[in-house]
């Protein structure tokens, strides 16, 4: 009796790599938690309430996309939830809850399932979302709360609980009764910007000021981006490119005009590049995939950052400047394809 | 745009009317005269106005287009349109400005720009330049009111949340906070997107339904 062996016959590749979407997307909320959680002890039960809100909101977008589409449920690879809290940390921690959910429906919805899901997305879509915030709620989302309010544990910010629609109940009265001495309600930025003071770089590296609800601790996002970095699942060339570059840029400024133009360091710890640096410009989906295409597209979105912010008439920079450099990565991935073995370049006459 | 061929085929059995304004509606359909589409449907009066307009335009210019058709030379006759469409515009430009100058600063260049919607230069090739005099201002009729419908549409979306108005009559009350994109152009292109998808999933749905009642 001789046994017949089947061998099976498939095509490459053969190795596995145990990794899936799935377990990557979910290393990444585990990278997000942390960031979430000094969010919500500096500001309070207002952004635990809204980091809910637009993370509900991001998946119940999907699963309904899912449902029309006909084509199963997605809802399980992560993707929904980091949209969501990635959104739910770049807004001022007072939004009011129905604005925040309606980004995380933008975000989701036009932003990702319309164009086919996870993977054909062209923009970052927490960004879409903030984005068609920014354009339609100009004024809410530019109204900061101050950090560490007293009672922020035991009430909300009166605008978070605004009914949809409606315009939020203005909280400078609100601001002044339970702001702690040294804190304000302008982000750094803003106050550079508008009222040429500088805050200390140090301080803002420490996080313990106002901001969007996740920008505020350089020092806490540079850790959690580490862990994915060290762990292989994110790629450390965008966001180094991206810091370098803004350093570089700042610092030519800043030696051109010291007094207009503040430092590389306050540019660095400032508004949410250090957050769009390590979670959203390195998005898998919107970044190119050539190395030589990284450095390019993380020193484009560097100097657009920078560029926007001194130059431009906005506070913050980094949100356009991110969407502008995913916009562009397709064209950067075609311009820096590398040379196959043996291939020779045409001769330029 | 301009081609001999006929960009759109006409079903027979539609009366001309209903075809532009449902079946073939201008901008839900055919997604024609986008310009004026997109640009001065931020409110709901603004975008009446400019339907009644090109109505107008369209209803008085094919009357005559269609009325000296044997005695256009083919060769010329994309040139004797325009003209033709040209007085209309004209007509209606002076009309216009002596009902309501608010409404005339309002729409600006969009009035003149008419004449180079490509809706009215398109029926024109593909429907007065080659049918009877009742009909083809009845298509006019039909597609000018289709064109005005579809911009209304747009126009009620974009004044309800941009400002929280319709027809300037406050919606939601005092406390409503109006969505400042939607008065913006991209309010414009996402307002006709949401429709455009509508349009799509009704038309999807209409087929499924079909097919379903074939197989039983």
């Amino acid at each position: 009796m001789t046994a017949t062996t089947v061998l099976a016959v498939r095509t490459s590749p053969h190795a596995h790599s145990t990794r899936s979407v799935e377990k990557i997307m979910a290393n990444v909320v585990f990278a997000l938690l942390p960031i979430c959680g000094y969010a919500i002890w500096l500001f309070g039960i207002s952004t635990l309430a809204l980091l809910l809100a637009t993370t509900a909101a991001a998946l119940g977008t999907e699963q309904m996309f899912c449902r029309a589409s006909g084509k199963g449920s997605t809802i399980g690879d992560f993707s929904a939830v980091i949209t969501g809290l990635l959104l739910g940390l770049t807004l001022p921690p007072g939004l009011p809850l129905w604005m925040g959910a309606l980004g995380a429906f933008i975000a989701v919805g036009p932003g990702k399932m319309v164009f086919g899901g996870l993977g054909f997305n062209v923009f970052n879509p927490a960004l879409v979302g903030r984005a068609f915030l920014q354009a339609a709620f100009p004024v809410a989302i530019t109204t900061y709360t101050s950090a560490k309010a007293v009672g922020r544990f035991t009430e909300f910010v009166p605008s978070t609980l605004a009914w949809p629609f409606m315009k939020a109940a203005p909280i400078t009265e609100w601001v002044a009764r339970t702001k702690v001495d040294g804190f304000t309600g302008a982000t750094p930025l803003m106050l550079q910007k508008f009222d040429h003071v500088t805050t200390e770089p140090w301080s803002m590296f420490l996080g313990e000021r106002a901001g969007s609800a996740g920008e505020t601790a350089p020092w806490l996002i540079l850790l959690c981006g580490l862990y994915l970095i060290i762990r292989g699942m994110m790629s450390w060339r965008v966001p180094a490119a991206m810091l370098l570059s803004s350093v570089v840029l700042a610092q030519a400024f800043h030696m051109a005009d010291a007094a207009r133009y503040p430092g590389p360091l306050f540019v660095l710890f400032s508004g949410g590049l250090m957050l769009g640096a390590m979670f959203m410009a390195t998005d898998p989906v919107g970044q190119p995939v050539t190395p030589r295409g990284m450095w390019i597209y993380g020193i484009l979105m560097g100097t657009l950052t920078v560029a926007i912010r001194f130059l431009g008439g906005l506070a913050e920079g980094v949100m356009y400047a991110i969407l502008l450099g995913n916009a562009l990565s397709p064209l950067i991935d075609n311009l820096t394809q590398p040379k196959t073995y043996g291939e020779r370049r045409k001769a330029v006459a | 745009m301009l081609r001999d061929k006929q960009p759109v085929t006409i079903t027979a059995d539609t009366h001309p009317f209903l075809n532009g304004l449902w079946k073939q509606n201008p901008v839900f359909v055919m997604v024609l005269g986008m310009c004026p589409t997109l640009a001065i449907t931020n409110s709901v009066k603004n975008a009446i106005s400019m339907g009644l307009a090109t109505t107008f335009v369209m209803v008085a210019s094919y009357g005559m287009i269609s009325a000296i058709r044997k005695l256009i030379p083919k060769q010329v006759r994309i040139a004797t349109f325009i003209a033709i469409i040209a007085c209309g515009v004209t007509v209606v430009d002076f009309l216009v400005k002596a009902i309501s100058i608010p409404v005339y600063q309002a729409l600006g260049a969009y009035i003149p720009l008419i004449v180079s919607n490509c809706l009215t230069l398109e029926r024109a090739e593909a429907y007065a330049g080659k049918q009877p005099v009742v009909k083809s201002m009845l298509d006019g009729l039909g597609m000018g009111l289709g064109f005005a419908l579809a911009l209304t549409c747009l126009g009620m979306v974009r004044e309800v949340l941009g400002a929280g108005t319709f027809l300037g009559f406050p919606v939601f009350g005092s406390r409503f906070e109006p969505w400042v994109l939607f008065l913006l152009p991209p309010g414009g292109f996402i307002s006709l997107a949401m429709w455009l998808l509508f349009f799509a999933w009704r038309k999807e749905r209409a087929a499924k339904l079909a097919a379903a009642e074939a197989t039983q």
